[in-house]
Formats: structure tokens, C-alpha cells, sequence
């Protein structure tokens, strides 16, 4: 893998992870899309799709609540849909080994954005004197500086994350053992388990709720079966 | 050479709007109100940064101390959900062109950062942002091609996000320190509860379909991955607090891939 077939990966990885707080917090980050993106970007955007679907199940865990630390899940997509939509025929494990790849980013992920907000707070410390005299230049500098930080530090770990995970994903899926259906319906069990639970999680206190989510469930297993 | 004042720092009076010019610079400004966020100030640095054009529009413009010392203080610490520190934005902007006291200002804007934080916590992330993920995860499990997913969770998402941060702006700008009336508004009262309801339902909804669509045809192990689903879900509620299920999911399928590759 060269440094040109990297890069456009790294810089959709670093927009998409700059999305995840700093700008625009559009959600293009959220792993529907950017896992859909990655895959266009390979040709198999309906891959990036199938990929994206699954880490959007196990994202509805971790929602940016506050200050609280999560997982950034936009250059992690990346990672994960880019894995996936390499393996268009869609082999044993290669949804297995995409998801994997995408959790351990985003894992890596969640710490790179704990470093870069004590970095900010740095760089607010450093420039105390014009903070308190409300110097225009300041501010704004600091602003720009740590969107740039947050680009840099997303595409930085897209390219890394890439470059190291597609080779061990490719070598896995070379030694795989375990029936396609199988290892998806692994995938799929466990997405959907942390999704269930992240429902519960969000919704148990609404009054009502557990109702419009059982009315929900019947329709859908009926949609299920009769699709 | 005597200066002239330039059109930007007049004053902008008690009942006037805020110039369409100065009102998209903050709008634009407001998507990056957390561009340096950090843990010391939070959002403070941000809230400077999106006020900076409206403070312009202080009397003598830029180079003034009334614009340094406005600036300054909107520059220290503050905590809000993102989209509606554009409350703030713009109840600030009004209080600071009005020549409100300072002490009155760093009093309001320290009673602001609770109510602007729980209320868009509730009515974003634990309404609008997974009921538009879970809406979308049921087109896909109808069988939707990617556009129409992707392009129903962006517009659909962002109709409410834009929506808020505009809303927010013109609100705090109309009522000014006079704002927390304006919070009372239905959507930030009832919204949340009425949007977790919808949410619930299309968690219903999207989850059996989108697993369906994800394992393919031959859904034959379809029951045993159901019942799988409901005591891992289980499992998860159970162990909340204890270890996060994006971690425990990471641990089973790095389990499972050595297995599948080993024996």
C-alpha cells in the first residue's frame, strides 16, 4: 500500500473525524455514512452501507454526551468501511474482521480526542495573557489551531489504522475457518445485543416507552417475516 | 486626517435586528463553537469566537477597550450542548450591544450553562440523533439503496440540528437576558419525552430489519440470532456501569476471529 492509495482515505478520515465535535457536527461522522463514504471511495459504496449499518448499531451506545469520553467513530468507519468494501464478494469474516478493525480505531480513537483536549487546554494556558485581554487574534487562532489539530489527528489515525489493520484483516481472512452465515450472524448478534441494551439505556426513563418499543418489535419481525 | 466611523461599529439599538451579514458570520461561526474545546474552559474560547462579529457592532468597533473587555469576559468558561449555546450566543450578543453591567452578564451567563446543557443532552442526544440513526437502520432494513438511507439521515438530522442553532440565535437575541421565558418552549419541554417515544418505536422497528438485511438471505438461523440478541441485551443492561458494550463487543468478536482463524 503506497502513500497514494492511503491518502484519500486519511483525509475523508480526517474530515469525517473532525465532524465528530469540532465541525460542523453534522453527523456526517456517524458511522452510516462514513462507512458508506469509504466504501464509494473503493467503488462498494453499498458495502460501505452494510458495514456502516452494523457499527451504527453498536454507536447508538455511545452518544456524545457532555464532557464525557467516547469513542470517535467517524475515522473509525472509515477504517471499517474502507476493510470491507476491499472484499466486495463479501467472504467468511470479512464483515467479522471490518467491524473489528473499526472497534479497535475507534477505541484508539476516543484516546487521541482525550489528548488533543488537553492539548487545547494547553494551548488556552499558554495564551492566558490574551484570553484576558479579550485579544481578537487569540482567539480566534486558538479556534482555527484546534479544528487543524482535530483534521490532522483524524486523518494521522486513519492512515495508521489502515495501513496496519487492512494487512492483519486481509491475513485473517486468508486463514478463516468458520462458515460466512455463521461469523455474520456473530456480527449481527452482537451489534444488535449492544443496541438493544443502548435502547434501554436511553428510553427506560421515557414514560411510555417500553410500549412503543414492543409495538415497534412486533411490526418489525412482521415486516421480518413477510419481506 | 480625521477618522471616519465605519458602518459596522455603529450601535445596534435596543429593538433593532442584528445585521443579515453579522448573523451569518455567527450562524457560520456556531458549527465550529467547539473547535478548540478543552478541559478548562469547555466551550468558552468557542463562545467568544461566535460572538466576535456581533461585538464588532460595539460602539468604535475593534479597538476598544469596551470590545477587549467584552470579548474577554465572553471568553472564560462555559458549558452548553452545542447546538444551543446558540441561546447563549445570541442572549449574550443582545446583553453586551445593549450595555448591560458586566456583573449582570457573567451572572446570566453562569446561570445559563445548566439549563442549555440537560435540555439539549435530552432533546439531541437521546432524542433526535437516535431516532433519526434508528428511522434510517428501518429504510435500510426495507431494502432502501444507500442514497436514500445515507440521504434521510443527513436531511432529516440536519432539518433539526440547523433548525436548533438558528432558532436558538434568533431566540436569544429577541428576548436577550429576558431568555430562560423562552426555554419554556414546548419542543425543549415536551420534545424530548414525545421524540424518545417515536424513538423507542423505531428502535422496534429498525433492529429485527436491519439484522435481517445485514445476515442476508437464507435467514434461517434467524430465530436462534434473535434469542441471542434479547439475552445479550440482557447481558448488557445487567453489566451497564461495569464495562461499556462497545468494549464487550470488541472483546467477543476478537474472541471469535482468533477461534475462526486458530482452530
Amino acid at each position: 500500500m503506497n502513500f497514494l492509495e492511503l491518502l484519500p482515505i486519511a483525509l475523508l478520515g480526517g474530515v469525517l473525524g473532525l465532524d465528530v465535535v469540532s465541525f460542523p457536527q453534522a453527523m456526517i461522522s456517524r458511522p452510516l455514512v462514513a462507512a458508506t463514504a469509504a466504501g464509494a471511495l473503493i467503488g462498494q459504496a453499498a458495502s460501505g452501507l452494510l458495514v456502516g449499518a452494523a457499527l451504527e448499531l453498536i454507536a447508538l451506545e455511545t452518544l456524545p454526551f457532555g464532557a464525557s469520553r467516547y469513542p470517535e467513530w467517524g475515522s473509525a468507519a472509515v477504517v471499517g468501511g474502507a476493510i470491507f468494501a476491499e472484499n466486495p464478494s463479501h467472504p467468511a469474516g470479512a464483515m467479522e474482521m471490518a467491524v473489528l478493525c473499526a472497534l479497535a480505531t475507534t477505541w484508539v480513537g476516543g484516546w487521541t480526542m482525550v489528548k488533543l483536549r488537553q492539548r487545547n487546554a494547553v494551548w488556552a494556558a499558554q495564551h492566558r495573557s490574551g484570553l484576558d485581554a479579550g485579544a481578537r487574534g487569540t482567539i480566534i487562532s486558538l479556534q482555527l489551531r484546534g479544528m487543524t489539530a482535530d483534521f490532522v489527528r483524524g486523518a494521522i489515525l486513519t492512515a495508521i489504522a489502515y495501513a496496519l489493520l487492512a494487512p492483519v484483516s486481509r491475513a485473517a481472512l486468508g486463514a478463516w475457518t468458520v462458515d460466512a452465515r455463521v461469523s455474520r450472524c456473530v456480527v449481527v448478534a452482537t451489534a444488535a445485543s449492544v443496541a438493544g441494551g443502548a435502547a434501554w439505556k436511553i428510553f427506560h426513563s421515557t414514560a411510555g416507552a417500553r410500549w412503543f418499543f414492543f409495538s415497534g418489535l412486533v411490526a418489525g419481525l412482521f415486516l421480518l417475516l413477510v419481506k | 486626517m480625521s477618522a471616519q466611523p465605519a458602518p459596522a461599529t455603529t450601535p445596534v439599538s435596543r429593538t433593532a435586528a442584528l445585521p443579515l451579514r453579522t448573523r451569518l458570520a455567527i450562524l457560520f461561526r456556531l458549527l465550529a463553537i467547539q473547535g478548540s474545546w478543552n478541559y478548562e474552559i469547555l466551550l468558552g474560547n468557542g463562545i467568544g469566537f461566535c460572538m466576535e462579529p456581533a461585538l464588532r457592532l460595539l460602539p468604535g468597533g475593534l479597538h476598544t477597550p469596551a470590545f477587549h473587555e467584552a470579548l474577554a469576559r465572553e471568553s472564560r468558561y462555559f458549558n452548553a450542548h452545542p447546538y444551543l449555546a446558540s441561546v447563549a450566543v445570541g442572549a449574550l450578543a443582545r446583553a453586551e450591544l445593549d450595555g448591560e453591567p458586566a456583573d449582570r452578564i457573567e451572572r446570566f451567563r453562569t446561570a445559563l450553562c445548566g439549563p442549555l446543557g440537560s435540555v439539549g443532552d435530552r432533546l439531541v442526544w437521546a432524542g433526535w440523533l437516535p431516532f433519526c440513526s434508528l428511522a434510517s437502520l428501518a429504510l435500510f432494513g426495507l431494502g432502501m439503496g444507500t442514497g436514500w438511507v445515507v440521504g434521510f439521515f443527513l436531511v432529516a438530522y440536519n432539518i433539526g440540528h440547523l433548525g436548533l442553532r438558528i432558532w436558538g440565535l434568533n431566540t436569544g437575541w429577541r428576548h436577550g437576558l429576558k431568555v430562560a421565558t423562552a426555554l419554556g418552549n414546548p419542543v425543549l419541554r415536551r420534545g424530548p419525552q414525545q421524540i424518545g417515544r417515536v424513538a423507542a418505536l423505531a428502535t422496534g422497528v429498525a433492529i429485527p430489519l436491519a439484522l435481517g438485511r445485514i445476515i442476508g438471505p437464507g435467514r434461517n438461523l434467524i430465530g436462534i440470532v434473535l434469542i441471542c440478541i434479547a439475552l445479550g441485551s440482557l447481558l448488557i443492561v445487567r453489566v451497564q456501569g461495569k464495562i461499556e458494550g462497545w468494549r464487550l463487543s470488541l472483546l467477543v468478536l476478537a474472541a471469535f476471529a482468533l477461534f475462526s482463524v486458530i482452530r
